[in-house]
């Protein structure tokens, strides 16, 4: 066994269209707080489908598109394994369950959303949604604002400044700084030579 | 924009996703600037409901755009805003599958991906931003998300376990 996949990463046959909608749809439903753990866990680990650095390219492919990235990442996989209808399914599988139960908590919250003790319950639980995104933001800026690029931590709180201090609109401050960004790394292509 | 808020809810939804580098998460400042201060489709604190909401459910964190929908013009609400924020960012992922394996060592492509990841950093900076003065309305609250920050920086705790602390918390009553 560990002698096959040392020699070659192995590849069982690829997912049906049914496997892959019932994947996704243990996915979605499982992907409590965020359900990229929960894809890489089930393709790279439980079902072989993908090598990790296979699944960290599609992933960056995703993230480097604009839109959600997991359900962009759904899309890439479904249709490297089954065309235009893989993607379907697995989109549809990623999104089906979580947009009937978002809905049902929806019509709730109409229903119940100005009950005093349940805005009391909500206030506590958004306050530690703020902490867990902040926690993130920490995460994802230690390798920006500790190496390489001398530039990127400017772009990074240009970016910040002006969407929440200024209030300038997404569309406007990402045409100005993207393109800005982009040249920069055309132009100083070593910096990024280092990335993993 | 027109009259019909249908209308207006994909029109907005489907801009914003081609703009969301960084994710749902990257786009939460823009949400929040149209929904509430834009369009008044909602206050403050139901736009902080709603992302505590799409927080407890499962799935993509893009579910968000959903609560919004649905509370602007109920289950034809929840479906467009949707389908406008997944439809046309889907369709680019699509056609980019298949032409971005084969430049996977053109300078474009590693120079667009370089200069983004700062960027995206910085709109997701900011949500975090939007969302903890949305959420902090006193000192209690911010201590809750303070302890949240410390504990899911240094620890390997289930966020669900923060969840139903901060729940519980707020409860109580303290927040």
């Amino acid at each position: 066994m560990s002698e096959v996949t040392n020699a070659k990463p192995v590849h069982p046959a690829a997912p049906s269209l049914a496997e892959l909608f019932i994947s996704f749809v243990i996915v979605s439903v499982s992907g409590f707080g965020g359900a990229l753990p929960w894809a890489r866990r089930m393709i790279v680990e439980q079902k072989h489908w993908m090598t990790t650095e296979e699944f960290n390219e599609a992933f960056a492919l995703a993230q480097f598109l604009p839109g959600p990235n997991v359900v962009n990442f759904s899309v890439v996989f479904g249709s490297r394994f089954g065309g235009a209808a893989g993607a379907a399914v697995a989109l549809a599988g990623l999104m089906g369950p979580p947009l009937v139960i978002v809905t049902v908590l929806a019509m709730l919250y109409a229903q119940f959303g100005e009950l005093e003790i349940l805005g009391r319950i909500l206030s506590g639980i958004t306050a530690t949604a703020a902490g867990l995104l902040i926690a993130v933001v920490g995460k994802m800026a230690v390798p920006l604002f500790t190496k390489r690029w001398n530039w990127a931590p400017a772009i990074a709180i240009l970016a910040f400044a002006g969407v929440a201090i200024m209030r300038w609109p997404l569309p406007w401050v990402f045409a100005v700084l993207a393109p800005v960004a982009v040249a920069i790394a055309w132009l100083k292509p070593s910096a990024t030579t280092a990335k993993p | 924009m027109n009259d019909n808020p249908l209308v207006a809810l994909f029109g907005y939804f489907a801009l914003l996703s081609l703009f969301a580098v960084g994710g749902a998460n990257a786009a939460i400042p823009e949400m929040h600037r149209i929904a509430v201060e834009i369009m008044h489709w909602m206050n403050d604190r139901q736009f902080a409901d709603s992302f505590a909401i799409a927080q407890l459910s499962p799935g993509p964190n893009v579910i968000i755009v959903t609560l919004i929908g649905y509370h602007v013009a109920g289950v034809a609400g929840a479906a467009v805003a949707t389908v406008a924020m997944c439809g046309p960012t889907c369709l680019l992922a699509f056609f980019a599958a298949r032409t971005w394996d084969r430049f996977k060592d053109a300078p474009w492509r590693i120079a667009i991906q370089a200069g983004l990841v700062p960027v995206s950093l910085g709109l997701i900076a900011a949500s975090a931003f939007v969302l903890a003065r949305a959420a902090d309305k006193n000192i209690y609250a911010g201590v809750v998300t303070a302890v949240t920050v410390a504990v899911a920086s240094f620890t390997r705790v289930n966020p669900l376990w923060l969840f139903a602390a901060g729940g519980m918390l707020g409860l109580s009553g303290w927040l």
